[in-house]
């Protein structure tokens, strides 16, 4: 079965902290961080956006895949913020990481699993031996309305995934996937911000497919929490990651590496990816992972991974998550309003 | 006029019932009523449906038909009654009057509210103040119930302590109601501490937005033991109006229409509030059921508060408040509150109360309001 060849990240440098965004719109700031177990989350620079955080992340796992990029077969950059409705983010990616022509792209779109999407689909053309090497990207720069409550939570980052069948570092058990039509969540074409069902993005929309996917994966793996020596979830925020974790039996030493939002956000397609590549940044060979993602509309993806020797010869040679989230630079409102593009320029026009 | 009985009565489960919608909400009610009664479908005679807004809630008006045509029981007479929140306080009363009158033998009250379809159901509870002195004005619930709490507290006070104590008893009642959507218990601190919504009202003073169903039926005093052997009388039903708008009240910190209500009540039941062994309050905020314990005569105006925190209003207290947590513990929606304090005050007459029973209760009392007090029923009822 197919495993990961290769790894990488990216986190923008700027923070905005919970606080700061709870002043302007006269929030309590401790009820907010308390409730949403959010403290701060990372902003992208005005010159930042799914594209150069996908092709950041890629030239990162290819530093530990250490292959030969024209060998890449297929390139799949799942996210909710593509820059161009119509012309794909894949093709940046693959030609800057000097995979084209020879390969297949494309962009997908699931809310935040479209990236976990992206791995299962490089999963069935290695092991049908269709490509040698897959390029799975999960990346966003959220949007969240000026005072909703995924203001605090939206913020940018991402993980790719490079899946194979030789000098893998870590492996595939097995995936099962979890789907329905649910309106928890959407953005409608030309609107700049998703609209959400408020409460109803809990326990009908990702506790019901969360939860369902992983026990739909212990029942096909034949195993339960105390299997895993780690696990990750998609993570809104850090209430549900918890909550969910806690359901299924699973213990703070289990969950908490994986737990990112807190310290960056919510990084939608790219949570869960960076969950697991914090994972693997200090995992021992032979142990266990379970990762579960989700996206709104809705449906989970859950993956049961063991990791290998080759750990230790690769993870040294990129970025790990830790680095990332520990490089920043708060900026306030402000700055993050004319970051995010929340300002109305007077006789400037956007393209 | 002819006495009036009680011999079914339900509750559906309040909470935040994704799966379950208006329509189904409100059958199940109805037949859970319908068998508790010993009865079937076509003994009924009418039904009055206690509804504040299915229009704005899950955009569905003419529910009266919806409801007769999706239980099955064409061509029953059925008339939607509102009142805002005193919805379900209006629907049992319009029953009492339709059997007590003789226009009909055997009647179904009920009571439905499905909140939890609209992101945000603020706009359509707001309907129930005056639109245009008061919601238009940016003014909600919480603040317009939160200027009654700052105006009790300067006027008489009462404390921030024992305003959450209201809550802490409700709940420590409601964690023994398997029917309730919050059924645990609370402290001083967690309410002292929640998220403030309107100052002085933090999160936990407030009772939440909810889902569900009661239902009762009703039938001449006379014919109650053809069908049940613990029926429960009405002994009075009573109803009075206020001003909509708070700033037209002679006095914010009295709900002049529970007080008028009240006293028509005991005055047809030829009683006094010594007499009353149990009451359901109308608590949408804690101020409220505070307000109501004095406005319904238990106390001495602006003694609410140390009633409260002496232990007054316990399950052993003088007068227990809220046996099935009140509106902060079991739920409050909207037009279904009145039944189903109706449907608690039975079940306390008949011993049915389960681990929330008050011994030896003969006399139990309903309280329900509407708005800020635009509305309020008062009933008593004994076994």
């Amino acid at each position: 079965m197919a495993g990961i060849v290769g790894y990488g990240v990216y986190i923008p440098y700027y923070r905005i902290k919970v606080e700061e965004i709870a002043k302007v719109w006269g929030d309590d700031p401790r009820a907010i961080s308390r409730g949403l177990v959010v403290q701060e989350k990372s902003v992208p620079s005005p010159d930042e956006d799914t594209a150069t955080i996908s092709v950041e992340a890629a030239r990162n796992s290819l530093k530990r895949a250490k292959i030969n990029p024209q060998k890449i077969g297929a390139i799949y950059v799942g996210s909710e913020s593509h820059p161009y409705a119509v012309k794909p983010t894949a093709t940046i990616v693959a030609d800057a990481v000097a995979a084209t022509p020879e390969l297949t792209a494309a962009d997908l779109e699931f809310a935040c699993k479209a990236g976990t999407a992206g791995i299962q689909v490089c999963m069935g053309l290695v092991d049908s031996d269709a490509i040698e090497y897959g390029l799975a990207i999960g990346a966003d720069t959220a949007q969240g309305a000026p005072s909703d409550a995924l203001e605090y939570t939206a913020s940018a980052g991402g993980a790719a995934y490079i899946i194979g069948k030789g000098n893998t570092l870590a492996d595939f058990e097995g995936t099962y996937s979890f789907t329905t039509d649910t309106p928890d969540f959407y953005r409608r074409e030309g609107k700049p911000y998703p609209r959400h069902g408020g409460r109803f993005t809990g326990e009908p929309a990702y506790f019901k497919h969360v939860l369902s996917a992983a026990k739909g994966l212990f029942g096909k793996m034949g195993t339960d929490a105390s299997d895993y020596d780690h696990v990750v979830f998609h993570q809104p925020n850090g209430k549900f990651y918890i909550r969910a974790a806690r359901k299924l039996g699973f213990k703070e030493d289990q969950y908490k590496t994986g737990l990112l939002t807190p310290y960056i956000g919510n990084t939608y397609s790219g949570a869960t990816p960076l969950g697991l590549a914090a994972v693997l940044d200090i995992a021992q060979a032979g142990e266990r992972i379970m990762a579960v993602s989700y996206g709104s509309g809705a449906g989970s993806d859950a993956f049961s991974i063991t990791v290998n020797d080759e750990i230790e010869q690769k993870r040294d040679l990129a970025p790990k998550v830790q680095e990332l989230v520990d490089n920043k630079c708060y900026v306030d409102y402000a700055v993050y309003a004319k970051f995010k593009g929340k300002l109305r320029m007077a006789g400037l026009t956007q393209h | 006029m002819r006495d009036v009985a009680i011999i079914g009565v339900s509750q559906t489960k309040f909470g935040e019932l994704w799966d379950i919608s208006f329509r189904d909400l409100i059958s199940e009610a109805g037949l859970k009523a319908i068998e508790d009664a010993n009865i079937e479908g076509a003994d009924l005679e009418a039904m009055f449906v206690g509804n504040m807004s299915a229009g704005l809630f899950v955009q569905q008006e003419h529910i009266a038909s919806l409801i007769v045509d999706h239980t099955g029981l064409t061509p029953l007479p059925c008339v939607r009654v509102e009142a805002a929140c005193a919805s379900g306080g209006l629907a049992l009363r319009n029953g009492i009057m339709a059997v007590a009158s003789g226009y009909h033998d055997v009647v179904i009250s009920a009571g439905v509210e499905k909140m939890t379809d609209v992101v945000d159901p603020t706009p359509a509870i707001a309907t129930a103040s005056d639109q245009e002195w008061e919601a238009q004005q940016g003014v909600t619930f919480p603040s317009l119930y939160a200027m009654m709490a700052r105006r009790h507290m300067y006027e008489y006070g009462t404390t921030r302590e024992q305003l959450a104590m209201m809550s802490v008893v409700n709940h420590k009642n409601g964690a023994l109601n398997p029917l309730a959507q919050f059924p645990m218990e609370i402290t001083v601190d967690q309410v002292l501490n929640s998220s403030l919504v309107a100052d002085p009202l933090r999160l936990l003073d407030c009772s939440p937005v909810t889902d569900g169903a009661a239902a009762v039926i009703l039938c001449p005093a006379e014919d109650a033991r053809k069908y049940t052997d613990t029926p429960v009388y009405v002994k009075a039903s009573a109803q009075a109006s206020g001003t909509i708008a708070l700033h037209d009240r002679r006095d914010i910190t009295t709900i002049d229409a529970t007080v008028h209500a009240a006293n028509t009540a005991y005055k047809m039941a030829n009683m006094e509030p010594e007499d009353i062994q149990a009451v359901e309050v109308h608590d949408c905020f804690s101020i409220n059921g505070l307000l109501a314990i004095e406005d319904l005569g238990f106390v001495e105006k602006g003694q609410g508060g140390p009633a409260i925190e002496d232990g007054m209003t316990e399950r052993d207290g003088r007068i227990p408040v809220n046996p099935s947590g009140g509106l902060k513990s079991r739920g409050h929606p909207l037009g279904a509150t009145g039944i189903a304090q109706t449907a608690e005050i039975v079940w306390q007459l008949r011993g049915e109360a389960g681990k929330r029973q008050i011994d030896g209760i003969e006399v139990g009392m309903t309280h329900n309001i509407g708005g800020t007090g635009g509305t309020a029923t008062v009933h008593i009822f004994s076994n």
